[in-house]
């Protein structure tokens, strides 16, 4: 089997991928491909994005040993700390990249589509840097159970368009996102907030999370004498964090890439978003990945407690890498992530997003020995879902 | 002879082809709709096939798409429906829709439903050329089905003249940069567009879409192209007061005028 992890020039990565768009978007989507690698690989754009990303995001990120922690689970387990980025997530990372490629580009009004509202967040604190005119789509369903991240939003000047077609969810916002592009396509830039849609974005986005795994290299050199842990964990949503983090271990066949899905309350009972569990292949928001989907190839609606969990699709880079047999895709049910924030809450004293509780709900899934060291991704904080974790507690 | 091809070799002017979602707004309205713009006199006709994400359209075939696929519409039972179409109407049929569904079903196995049935075109919007060329047009060319190009504004000459040499049918040209939906009139700038399509010579037959509602803006697109195809506002003209023959016939002798 075809062995390369890197999307070729169509997109591709294996079967999945591609850029499966109306002709309305082909130019947009094209001109985007044809200029993507010139520009950030250019050293006027690596010193810029490099710069933002220390000065202003604060990175690195500490990779914290979480010792409370690794005790109980009897292994020893590295949190990389994506939460403490500004904006509390590693959302960051892409949209300053996207944002800087978009004013090269001379594009000056920004659409995304968010679900968490943690790429809302972060779209629109980039907009607010640069001065470009924001617009985020956002299910109706997302705006009320991620309100903090709403008024965020607004306060840094976004106008955030709430979605009502389908579940009121992120492929509902992001189907919304492309259509508005389509009304806009001289003026705009999409950013989109995973490694999902057409092709240039996946591979696209995966390059600006690279950083993670980049810095995670040096890290762990510093504190173990090994560049290489035996376990990376992390959420997958449509998989930014988990391309992020897995990006520079991908040709390390010695060190395990775990993804873990959202499962919801469960995935044999109809109310999940594991699509890598769950998913047959086909297209959706341009690109042939896993889907959700039924007899029909009607895409069906996901669940989970997690709304930036909760899309019907994945990353075809995951698609991927699941098929290959490279990472292995476990999930986490609501109840799991739940109960893995509040016990991480109380041993570190670190409220992880709920996405982010799947990965850490996952450590007890796995044959951990003494020796072997663990890192997971805490892809964002979770102030944002205060609520649903005091509803759980009560 | 492809029915296509058999309408744009006997007429060139005034060519209206309707677009509407099957099963819509009742499950069984399929068929009837047919043979009702059949009588009507239209030229030819687009079977929406109903999709969950229907990212290339506007509100109103949105909403028709989620009304048809709760009324329980498949394309396997569309097919069903459709089964003895061509007792009924000689006037070329065109399957509309967007791309999972068909690779879900499987896209040799629907081309090959689709020579079966009588189905003469296919419009898949999301299916770009590319991969089309790449994985299907051998197919396509085997059952004699036609995958129907769309262009836009946003199309560059150099990929309009290319389009056109490897077109069969006719080239489906977007009026506008929108998603589908109807309009008054239009811009200044869409009739630039128009007037430079007209300019380059272009071998195939074309017909205008997107925004076209009214009679007023019919005659308008048929001065620049063969014809014009209308979706949105058909759709609604089927939520009308009327009965379905009804509300088929006043809509398409208003388009007329
Ligand atoms: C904190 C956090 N982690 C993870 C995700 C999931 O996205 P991805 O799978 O692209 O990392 C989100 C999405 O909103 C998020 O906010």
């Amino acid at each position: 089997m075809n062995e390369t992890f890197t999307a070729d020039k169509n997109g591709y990565y294996g079967e999945f991928g591609g850029a499966f768009v109306p002709e309305m978007l082909r130019l947009n989507v094209e001109s985007l491909r044809a200029v993507y690698h010139q520009i950030i690989e250019s050293d006027e754009f690596q010193k810029e994005y490099s710069g933002l990303l220390k000065n202003y995001a604060g990175r690195p990120s500490p990779l914290f040993l979480a010792n409370r922690l690794s005790d109980k689970y009897g292994t020893k387990i590295y949190l990389k700390r994506e939460d403490l980025n500004h904006t509390g997530s590693h959302k960051i990372n892409n949209t300053i990249g996207q944002i800087l490629l978009a004013r090269n580009m001379g594009k000056t009004r920004i659409i995304a589509e968010t679900g968490a509202g943690q790429h809302g967040v972060a779209t629109a604190t980039v907009c607010a840097l640069m001065g470009l005119d924001c617009v985020v789509y956002m299910g109706e369903i997302d705006m009320v159970r991620q309100e903090p991240n709403v008024k965020k939003m607004e306060m840094l000047g976004a106008k955030v368009v709430p979605v009502r077609s389908g579940n009121k969810t992120l492929k509902d916002a992001a189907n919304e996102a492309l259509r508005d592009w389509i009304c806009n396509p001289v003026n705009t830039f999409y950013i989109i907030g995973s490694v999902v849609g057409p092709h240039p974005y996946p591979d696209l986005v995966a390059r600006f999370q690279s950083v993670i795994s980049e810095e995670l290299l040096t890290q762990l050199r510093e504190a173990e004498g090994t560049e290489d842990p035996g376990y990376i964990l992390a959420c997958v949503g449509g998989g930014s964090n988990a391309a992020g983090i897995f990006y520079h271990y991908i040709n390390r066949k010695n060190v395990r890439l775990i993804g873990v899905e959202a499962a919801g309350e469960g995935i044999n009972t109809g109310f999940t978003a594991a699509t890598i569990a769950m998913g047959e292949i086909g297209i959706i928001h341009g690109s042939k990945t896993l889907v959700m989907q039924n007899e029909d190839g009607q895409i069906t609606e996901p669940y989970s407690i997690s709304a930036g969990l909760d899309y019907p699709g994945v990353g075809p880079i995951h698609a991927w890498l699941a098929r290959t047999g490279r990472a292995d895709y476990l999930n986490v049910t609501d109840e799991e992530a739940l109960s893995a924030a509040y016990e991480i809450t109380r041993l570190e004293g670190i409220i992880p997003a709920l996405e982010s509780a799947h990965a850490l709900a996952a450590i007890g899934k796995l044959n951990l020995k003494k020796n072997d060291i663990v890192v997971v991704n805490i892809s964002g904080r979770g102030d944002k879902d205060m609520q649903a974790y005091h509803e759980a507690n009560t | 002879m492809n029915r296509i091809d058999k309408l744009f070799q006997s007429k060139k002017q005034n060519i209206l082809s309707i677009y509407f979602t099957a099963g819509f707004p009742a499950f069984n309205d399929t068929l009837t709709t047919i043979q009702e713009l059949d009588k009507a006199g239209v030229d030819m006709i687009e079977i929406g096939m109903p999709f969950s994400d229907p990212v290339a359209d506007g509100p109103v075939i949105q909403r028709s798409n989620e009304k048809a696929l709760s009324n329980g519409m498949t394309i396997k039972l569309l097919f069903k429906q459709l089964a003895w179409v061509r007792e009924t109407t000689d006037l070329p049929l065109i399957l509309m829709g967007y791309i999972n569904p068909v690779f879900r079903f499987g896209v040799e196995k629907f081309l090959h439903k689709c020579q079966k049935t009588g189905i003469d075109g296919i419009i898949i919007p999301d299916l770009p050329v590319e991969e089309y060329r790449l994985s299907y047009e051998l197919f396509f060319e085997k059952y004699n089905i036609y995958n129907i190009f769309l262009i836009s504004p946003q199309t560059p000459d150099d990929r309009i003249t290319y389009l056109d040499s490897i077109s069969k049918g006719f080239l489906y040209m977007v009026s506008t940069a929108a998603t589908t939906g109807a309009i008054n009139n239009f811009n200044e700038s869409q009739i630039t567009y128009f007037e430079k399509v007209n300019d380059l010579s272009l071998k195939t037959p074309r017909l205008i879409g997107f925004g076209i509602s009214n009679n007023e803006t019919f005659v308008q697109a048929c001065n620049f192209a063969n014809g014009a195809i209308i979706g949105s506002s058909f759709i609604r003209a089927l939520d009308g007061n009327g009965t379905l023959t009804e509300n088929v016939h006043e809509f398409i002798r208003k388009i007329r005028g």
